[in-house]
């Protein structure tokens, strides 16, 4: 099988992307670089606690500051300190605590928004901040989820009585019978340490009224400009027809950017009441304590097996730390992992409870991957231990429990049904790529030396969900909209053609990419097509780019909206050619009747005769355009195998990724070479988990990691070339046979890269490293594990 | 962010430099590269009312051959010292650990004599100038004087330029022992947990004398002085091993987020074997 | 207010700047060379770099009244019209570019690394890019995309020329 969708057509080849002409001549359109004439820039006055009382605000002295036009805190705003919505109330009994724009009364993070200051230049707004005056009372903070859930905590919010956001459980099956049933029972608990997303581009956004009409523009460095609009209306009252959002380029979002923050709120609300253009542009030093912060969950998990490695069942208890607030989709991001922690192995029993816990932090919310990369590390982690536990070799034990590639279609445990999979392919090629058993002699010679340098082996064969998602689904799990996805595509007079999508792309190629399948389908070379995308003024429906959605569902609009513009075309080019539709093929973007080639119409010359509507068949409208909204009927489940070779330098705990191999089977390929592009991104963001980041705050909840010189994301010098293979089992689900690329390789990488840490180091009694996997931390465990412990 | 409000002033000499600091106060800063001091603006963390750029000034710029030393004016670039043939004859360890500093545009612009002068514990160059027994060219109000490496860091980003002082150059003797400077760090750019510079004397197999500067294990750059003792007469790994067993005696490490002290500790005896192995070729 | 004289991608701009102004917000907010971007407060990023006087700096770390008599080139003035540098040839060609917001810098200070080696192997490429931080492609096509424009810079202009 190969990867090409149709070797006849654009689709399956690494055609060059579209985007980067501009982008690499510096021909940006960043929300930044909008300069308009009257604009006034927003300065925000910060939290420097992370719980306090307000105890006294004063803005009046910003107000007599050179260059600034207003000032407010939460009084002088009133009614237009919105509040951040979230719509994803996971349970009946949520609690889901008031979030407002501006901080009133009380503080509850560093970062918290305080006050705002407007003026003419960024410069004379932030100079300004220092004249207004404030004071703080402060009280507790509350930074540790298990002290936050004892009585007598402080409470982060005191009207909801608790740090308990909600509890959630999901029983499959009868764990207490298969933990009966079995030989060996294994508890661990893992970390997964609290991440900050740091895209490069910082956030910014503009807000316009644009002046004699109602219409208010908001340009915003957003991943969700069409949920964006929905919600600003809600929040803003704001009539959603006057309300325009674009995302212009957009410079990287992860997550981070699937969602709408309090700034985009105060910038759409201060620019109509003062009747001109609002600007703010967040600095890195905002951006790591203001946008939201990702993972930060205590995962305690439990698995009972047979002795000779048979998994019997499963269970998952979960802390989930949801920060100061709930954002957008903030209780939800553990239950989008909570489906995935049975991932490719068969068992009877899976019982998941997860607690979301307020605390003094930065909100959490979506970060590539959102959940399923905190599954996916601690099921791999545990199947290693549980293999070191039997004494089974740790691929075997795999193997053992997978589901067979003629078990498909396979219902979980957890109720998902896997469409496709063949997890026996995608490992045998990785094992090839690897070298893994010239690795494993090594190893084995490594530790009978006593080399200082010792050799591990790290393990991960994973699966996730994406394609986010079938509206029904959403709907049970009480999130607050669907999961469809739109197209329209127009042939225009002049042959030229428009996709216009309602994903919106920061990075991932979908001009390029949606090209190709239209020019498959409508048979016009892929420059003649432009994906017109990220505004809702030409892109009016959409649901945008998030969750590994955007070719899994917006792939399908493409096809059908394309394949609908085929069908009124034929009609019309069978009128023209005067012949019944029937007798017509399309081939390479012309109408044929079949059997004379010579009578034939191309696809432009149809749109003409549309365009011109001068002699078209009753009942057919002039123009020649189609939509599709599709909404998925099932996720889609890439899979994969990833192995890497880990050197630890036992005597200073430093740690070395020196082979890194990935194959990963997601379904049919658009475009190879941005497929290979996500899976190298992702794998380095899962890795940067395992060894770089880390969000550190101290007992006071003040960030520690607050700059990029102390939060540490890897450079090309402390990662190496990644060894990338690709296996093909479409998705019978999706009709293009996709799956999504956009977050595999953070979620499969991050337990292959501790897996090879701690198989270094079994030999030496050590069973776990927690992240970040920094020397230190090596160190340490290694002289604990030899009874030095500190 | 935005630095606050503040005046520049742009010298073309020593003297207008030492009237500018005169002129502007205490709150005058002098600003060369910069690479140090713009991030600590940005996050207004200093508000200088007053910048000297001191940048422009010939005699701080470029390195000369003294015959039994070399001579590096304060405002040459970590690039332009770090290539420049002198230094990598003469005093190859500087060269070493000037390449480690930061990344390559950052080293365009920053200068090794502003980073001696910022005397940042974690920062790289310090170690080596004191193991080179670098000394330095000191202009005030009253004059020039020079001050030897073991006098010049006093404390925490504190070194013997005076507020109303400015570095001119330093000096280092030629040295032509072998060298190595080891940097422990998280990541490429991240600032040294602990950094090794070592200078190795060795004849006929055996070190004869060994000077070592410690890089983030006090509040300034320090010498390892009992593992230069015990080194003497070293000339086996294990010899090496042992002595570097002394790196952490006398130090005063501190712990922050990347490493607690006792780790620090650990390390500099690591990374001081390792360092003196490489420059001895032992 | 100070005055200054600096060219910019071949033309000279002059004007008077607040001396607390970076050479970066120069750039974008009183000439509109906004193909450079800021990317970080504390000189990690790169995502500014810029060549002053031809080699590679971060314009966000230096003032804008001392780049006062200099020459500064931007990814803006790095090719002609439709003509590509190579460096920008051999990004698109390898994919060495997601979202595009690191590139300016990134494109920069490869051309640097390349002025300064042309022959660089993959380590000498991986530290040359020590500051410039990407988090989108994982550098893998990134170094690849440098090691083409090496290849392309040794076989001469016409080769290199789009």
């Amino acid at each position: 099988m190969t990867a090409a969708l149709d070797t006849g057509t654009a689709l399956g080849k690494p055609i060059r992307r579209k985007e980067d002409a501009h982008l690499l001549h510096g021909q940006t359109n960043w929300t930044d670089n909008i300069q308009l004439p009257g604009t006034v820039h927003m300065a925000i006055l910060r939290s420097p606690m992370a719980h306090a009382k307000i105890t006294k605000l004063d803005v009046s002295g910003a107000l007599k500051q050179t260059g600034v036009v207003a000032a407010y805190g939460a009084k002088e705003l009133g009614d237009l300190n919105g509040g951040v919505p979230c719509v994803w109330p996971v349970t009946d009994d949520i609690k889901m605590p008031a979030f407002p724009a501006l901080a009133i009364d009380k503080v509850r993070q560093v970062g918290d928004c305080v006050a705002v200051v407007l003026a003419t230049s960024a410069a004379a707004a932030v100079d300004a901040l220092d004249s207004i005056e404030v004071s703080y009372e402060q009280l507790p903070a509350v930074t540790d989820m298990e002290a936050a859930l004892k009585s007598g905590s402080a409470l982060v919010h005191d009207e909801i009585e608790t740090n308990a956001c909600y509890v959630y459980k999901m029983p499959c099956g009868d764990y207490a019978a298969s933990r009966a049933k079995a030989d060996v029972v294994l508890a661990r608990r893992f970390i997964n340490q609290r991440l900050i997303p740091t895209f490069m581009e910082p956030r910014s956004v503009v807000a316009a009224p644009m002046g004699m009409s109602d219409e208010i523009t908001i340009w915003s460095s957003t991943q969700i400009p069409h949920v964006l609009r929905v919600l600003l209306a809600l929040v803003t009252g704001i009539p959603e027809n006057n309300i325009r959002v674009v995302a212009p380029d957009v410079g990287g979002g992860f997550g981070g950017k699937l969602q709408m923050y309090r700034e985009e709120i105060l910038v759409t609300n201060l620019a109509k009441k003062l009747g001109r253009p609002v600007k703010w542009t967040e600095t890195r030093s905002e951006n790591m304590v203001a946008t939201h912060h990702g993972r930060d969950q205590i995962q305690d998990i439990e698995i009972a097996a047979t002795k000779d490695g048979k998994i019997l069942g499963l269970k998952v208890t979960l802390l989930a730390n949801m920060g100061a607030y709930l954002q957008i989709i903030t209780p939800g991001i553990p239950l989008l992992g909570m489906f995935m922690y049975p991932a490719i192995y068969k068992m009877d029993s899976y019982d998941f409870t997860c607690t979301g816990v307020f605390t003094n932090k930065t909100p959490t919310d979506a970060y590539r991957g959102a959940g399923r990369p905190e599954a996916t590390y601690v099921i791999e982690r545990i199947i290693d231990e549980l293999a070191a536990e039997i004494g089974m070799e740790p691929m075997e034990l795999r193997k053992k429990n997978w589901i067979t590639h003629d078990e498909f279609p396979f219902t979980t445990v957890a109720g998902l049904t896997y469409d496709t999979g063949n997890y026996e392919a995608a490992t045998e090629k990785a094992l090839a790529m690897f070298d893994y058993d010239g690795l494993r002699a090594e190893q084995a010679r490594r530790r009978a030396s006593g080399d200082p340098v010792q050799l591990g082996i790290g393990i991960s064969t994973y699966t996730e969900m994406c394609g986010l998602a079938p509206s029904r689904t959403l709907g049970a799990l009480k999130y607050v909209a669907g999961g469809w996805e739109h197209c329209t595509v127009r042939a225009l007079p002049t042959g030229k053609i428009e996709v216009v999508t309602g994903t919106s792309p920061h990075g991932q190629g979908h001009e390029t990419a949606w090209s190709q399948i239209a020019s498959s389908i409508l048979g016009v070379p892929v420059e003649d097509i432009e994906v017109i995308h990220s505004d809702t003024g030409r892109a009016p429906y959409g649901m945008d780019t998030y969750g590994s959605r955007s070719l899994a569902v917006g792939g399908q609009a493409i096809k059908a909206a394309s394949e609908r513009l085929v069908e009124k075309a034929r009609v019309i080019a069978a009128h023209q050619l005067e012949c019944s539709a029937s007798d017509l093929e399309f081939i390479n973007g012309t109408f044929q009747v079949k059997g004379d080639p010579s009578k034939s119409q191309a696809l432009g010359a149809v749109a003409f005769e549309a365009f011109t509507a001068h002699n078209l068949p009753a009942g057919v409208e002039p123009t020649l355009q189609a939509e599709a909204t599709i909404d998925p009927a099932d996720f889609s489940f890439p899979h994969g195998t990833h192995l890497a070779a880990m050197e630890v330098d036992t005597e200073t705990g430093q740690v070395k990724l020196r082979k890194y191999v990935c194959v990963d089977d997601v379904g049919m390929q658009v475009n190879p070479m941005i497929v290979e592009g996500q899976v190298h991104g992702g794998v380095a963001q899962g890795i940067a988990q395992a060894l770089f980041e880390g969000a550190e705050y101290d007992d006071d909840g003040n960030l520690l990691t607050a700059s990029l010189a102390d939060y540490l994301i890897p450079s090309a010098a402390d990662l190496p070339s990644f060894d990338t293979g690709t296996t093909v089992t479409p998705s019978t689900t999706h009709p293009l046979g996709t799956k999504g690329v956009g977050e595999a390789g953070t979620i499969a990488s991050t337990p292959a890269i501790i897996n090879g840490i701690v198989d270094a180091l079994r030999h030496l009694g050590v069973t776990d490293v927690a992240m970040p996997a920094s020397p230190q931390t090596v160190w340490r465990t290694i002289q604990a594990a030899k009874g030095g412990a500190k | 962010m935005i630095p606050v409000e503040f005046e520049y002033v742009k010298v073309t000499t020593i003297d207008q430099a030492i009237a500018a600091l005169k002129s502007g106060g205490e709150d005058a800063k002098i600003i060369s590269g910069g690479q140090s001091l713009l991030p600590v603006l940005r996050l207004r963390m200093a508000e200088p009312s007053v910048l000297v750029d001191c940048g422009g000034i010939d005699e701080m710029l470029g390195v000369r051959d003294d015959g039994g030393s070399i001579t590096i004016g304060a405002a040459t670039t970590h690039h332009g010292v770090m290539n420049n043939p002198l230094v990598q004859k003469h005093a190859l360890l500087l060269a070493q650990a000037t390449a480690t500093v930061a990344d390559p545009a950052i080293r365009h612009r920053g200068t090794t004599g502003g980073a001696l002068a910022h005397a940042d514990p974690a920062g790289d160059v310090p170690a080596a100038a004191l193991a080179l027994n670098a000394s330095f060219v000191i202009a005030g109000p009253s004059g020039r004087r020079t001050v030897d490496a073991k006098d010049f860091f006093l404390d925490y980003f504190t070194t013997a330029v005076g507020p109303d002082e400015i570095l001119v150059s330093f000096s280092i003797p030629k040295c032509d022992w072998g060298s190595h400077y080891s940097k422990f760090s998280r990541t490429a750019q991240a600032w040294a947990i602990v950094g090794v510079a070592a200078v190795v004397n060795v004849k006929g197999g055996v070190i004869k004398e060994a000077r070592i500067g410690l890089t983030n294990m006090a509040p300034t750059a320090v010498r390892a002085s009992t593992v230069e003792a015990a080194l003497v007469g070293a000339s086996s790994a294990a010899d090496i091993t042992a002595a570097a067993m002394h790196a952490a005696d006398g130090t005063r490490a501190t712990s922050d987020l990347h490493a607690k002290a006792d780790y620090r500790e650990h390390l500099a005896r690591v990374i001081t074997a390792r360092a003196v192995r490489a420059a001895a070729g032992i | 207010m100070a005055h200054i004289t600096v060219t910019v991608d071949g033309t000279s701009y002059n004007g008077e700047v607040e001396p607390r102004k970076l050479l970066v917000h120069w750039l974008r907010e009183d000439i509109g060379r906004v193909g450079t971007v800021v990317g970080c407060d504390t000189s990690n990023c790169g995502a500014c770099t810029v060549l002053l006087n031809g080699r590679s700096v971060k314009s966000c770390s230096v003032l804008a009244v001392q780049a006062d008599g200099c020459e500064v080139t931007t990814i803006q003035g790095l090719s002609d019209g439709n003509e590509w540098h190579p460096v920008q040839t051999a990004f698109k060609e390898c994919h060495g570019l997601q979202c595009g917001y690191c590139t300016p810098g990134m494109v920069m200070a490869a051309v640097d690394l390349l002025s300064e080696n042309p022959t660089p192997s993959e380590r000498e490429i991986r530290e040359g890019l020590e500051g410039n931080l990407c988090r989108c492609t994982g550098y893998h096509n990134i170094v690849k995309s440098v090691s083409y424009a090496a290849d392309l810079m040794s076989a001469g202009p016409t080769k290199g020329a789009k």
